[in-house]
């Protein structure tokens, strides 16, 4: 299946990130899977993997006690001294891997939000994870004594809020479900849930006492402090075998974007496609709250930095993953070495994210 | 007219539906008139029609009770009762018009910035110069507004497909997202601000005087002439912008005269109440599925409900929670949302 628009060879015009390719891309076969082989995006996936890859070592190197990225690569193989062992694999890997894996979560849910919705605007933040954990999060925190204690010392606060934005997901999955899942529909529901969720925040801010406000609010723009291994494992494995799940649908997932009638002409049963890669965006973004918190934007900005990089007509997979993994590791990296106050990563994410989307696309439109 | 002549369309549709839609405008009217009746009488303490009558028109005398009202009417309740209608007024146009101009149905009145630079001057003027006082806030968040606004349209205007309604949508959102990102940097630095910044985003439209109404009226009374004046224009834009400009619109100033009107709009609106999430989204969609596709029936719809809306949210505000308030910005949230989530899921709203 090529989505892409082919044009017309000799045509000067040339749409929005969108490069005139010759009619015929050769297919790559092996056995029942097959697909299209397009060098310009699979050499920008694997430099975004490799500059993910790179600063993800340096993020391990960074700290009290420097290690150089050779000796990083080294340890990660196995090869490491035993002091370097400790240092990487017992206090600096949770961090770093929960860089990698929240931001890879949050770039594929936003492509296939985005890619559902077919629209730009749309991201998981829509989804109501964020905002249903974060109302839960700072209810939590804001209010002293009673069944909010209870809750909060029997599960902690991570899982409560956890629990409360999978909640508020699965209430906008099936509020929005009416003979299967539409994309309109999705986001419009998505949106009143998330407005009714932070109008509850807003509202436990305001009647709350200042220092639980702090606290609400650094836990509100996500954070990667302080990882164990015990926060981060879930969420590896849980990404791991969403990302597994949605490479098997996205093969069928191609022919959505010629609307329903072609795709079912295709073959593809549409309806159950959608539903199975909505649910699985919704929890990789449940999965990534889990591990860092609600921290905003990256899912919204890295799908669109993806299809300018990639010069894709929709949201490219693999691509957001790698964009998503490293804003986030790199923003981390930022926040503990550049910046003279301590930030929380979420913050870092959408000052170094936004102002990079428009300057692409600036520079889309100036050529 | 005899039934053998073919009857000619006559413009903005048939006059069976023409008329259907002045009627709806009279309904809302009326509904704007009795909410407004509702919001003089209703509050913490419960007013007569004769007392709220009393308080507006009575020449002040020695009754000690009567006076008590008058200042209560007179202070309180009319100049919250105006904002209520101008900033809905102004926020519902807002609504309908961001959506038009970007052509996306999920696009609200803070995507051109105005919500986050209004924010962001708010939090560095309390950070910087120690502001403490709402009264200094409110120019500082209009110019934050205002600034927010003129940056996003300008990106969005550089080089070709200037302002086309994909790059615009995106360049507000990345330039919300930057100023978001600093709002909260500043505010996670500086306590005084953090506390100020709970208060200001929760928007209500009390403790606001008529010093502040009245330029802020100005405002948004231009905004509403420029809004006007693009109307039928914005619906030609809706048909793409060739078939636009083979009409004859000059699509970059009306582009550009639609958008200085959003952001005179919203920001003002803004600036006098803080940031009111969800109202603009929501009122666009009503209004178009009241009216139909046609900008100039649909705006001033959505500026109706708009106002009828936030009226009827800031007296629920009042009583809900005695002795103290809920914000009305709080309100339109959760009252709004499960009405729109429930029109939404019974098929209402096309996908415009």
């Amino acid at each position: 299946m090529n989505g892409a628009e082919v044009k017309p060879s000799g045509a000067d015009v040339k749409a929005d990130a969108v490069h005139p390719r010759p009619a015929l891309t050769p297919g790559v076969r092996f056995g029942r899977v097959s697909f299209v082989w397009r060098p310009w995006i699979a050499c920008v996936t694997l430099l975004l993997a490799a500059a993910a890859f790179l600063v993800f070592c340096l993020s391990i190197g960074v700290g009290d006690f420097p290690i150089s990225v050779p000796r990083v690569v080294a340890t990660l193989f196995g090869r490491g001294e035993q002091v370097d062992e400790f240092v990487i694999m017992d206090l600096r890997m949770p961090r770093a891997l929960a860089g990698l894996v929240v931001g890879s979560a949050l770039g594929v849910s936003g492509a296939l939000t985005q890619a559902i919705a077919r629209n730009p605007l749309a991201s998981p933040d829509i989804l109501g994870i964020t905002s249903g954990a974060s109302a839960v999060a700072v209810f939590l925190v804001t209010v002293s004594g009673g069944t909010a204690a209870v809750i909060a010392d029997a599960v902690g606060l991570s899982a409560a809020a956890l629990a409360g934005g999978l909640g508020t997901g699965l209430l906008v999955y099936f509020l929005a479900w009416r003979r299967g899942v539409d994309g309109f529909r999705l986001i419009l529901i998505g949106i009143s849930v998330s407005a009714a969720m932070q109008a509850i925040t807003t509202w436990l801010l305001v009647t709350a006492d200042i220092r639980d406000v702090a606290r609400a609010q650094a836990w509100l723009v996500g954070s990667l402090d302080n990882r164990s291994w015990d926060e981060v494992r879930v969420a590896v494995w849980g990404t791991l075998a969403l990302l597994v799940v949605v490479t098997c649908v996205s093969f069928q997932f191609k022919p959505l974007h010629f609307g329903d009638e072609i795709a079912a002409g295709l073959g593809v049963r549409y309806s159950a496609v959608r539903a199975v890669l909505l649910l699985c965006a919704v929890l990789l973004a449940g999965v990534a709250v889990s591990a860092a918190g609600p921290v905003p934007f990256v899912a919204l900005v890295a799908p669109q930095v993806a299809m300018r990089l990639a010069r894709c007509p929709t949201p490219p997979m693999a691509a957001s993953a790698m964009v998503g993994a490293l804003l986030l590791i790199g923003s981390d990296l930022v926040a503990r070495t550049a910046l003279p106050v301590s930030l929380p990563v979420g913050v870092v994410t959408a000052a170094i994210g936004g102002p990079f989307l428009v300057y692409l696309l600036v520079r889309a439109n100036r050529r | 007219m005899t039934t053998t002549a073919v009857a000619r369309p006559t413009p903005g549709g048939t006059t069976k539906a023409r008329r259907k839609r002045v009627v709806g405008l009279g309904v809302l009217a009326c509904l704007l008139v009795v909410a407004g009746a509702a919001s003089l009488a209703v509050g913490a303490r419960a007013l007569t029609p004769a007392e709220v009558w009393h308080g507006l028109f009575a020449a002040p005398d020695a009754d000690q009770r009567l006076t008590e009202i008058r200042l209560i009417v007179r202070t309180v309740r009319v100049p919250r009762t105006v904002l209520a209608v101008v900033a809905g007024v102004a926020l519902g146009v807002g609504g309908a018009l961001i959506q038009g101009y970007t052509r996306n149905p999920i696009a609200d009145t803070g995507l051109l910035g105005v919500n986050s630079g209004a924010s962001f001057a708010v939090v560095s003027g309390i950070a910087l110069f120690g502001l403490t006082d709402p009264f200094q806030y409110v120019w500082l968040a209009f110019a934050g507004a205002a600034v927010a606004g003129v940056v996003v349209f300008g990106l969005a205007s550089i080089g070709r497909g200037a302002g086309n309604p994909l790059t615009l949508a995106l360049a507000g959102q990345g330039v919300t997202v930057f100023l978001a990102a600093m709002t909260t940097a500043v505010a996670l630095t500086d306590k005084a601000s953090l506390n100020a910044l709970r208060f200001w985003n929760a928007g209500s439209v009390a403790g606001v005087g008529f010093d502040v109404i009245w330029p802020v009226t100005a405002f948004i009374a231009a905004g509403l002439v420029l809004a006007l004046t693009t109307l039928p224009a914005v619906n030609l834009l809706n048909l793409g912008d060739d078939v636009a400009r083979g009409l004859g619109v000059n699509v970059a100033l009306i582009r550009t005269v639609g958008i200085v009107s959003i952001t005179l709009l919203a920001g003002a609106a803004t600036a006098a109440c803080g940031p009111i999430a969800f109202i603009g989204l929501m009122v666009a969609h009503v209004a178009r599925y009241l009216t139909g596709p046609d900008y100039r029936w649909l705006v001033p719809y959505a500026g109706l409900l708009g106002a009828v809306i936030l009226l009827v949210c800031d007296i629920v505000g009042r009583l809900v929670v005695r002795p103290s308030e809920l914000d009305a910005g709080v309100l339109v949230a959760l009252l709004g949302a499960p009405f729109f989530a429930a029109l939404v899921w019974l098929g209402k709203f096309k996908n415009a």
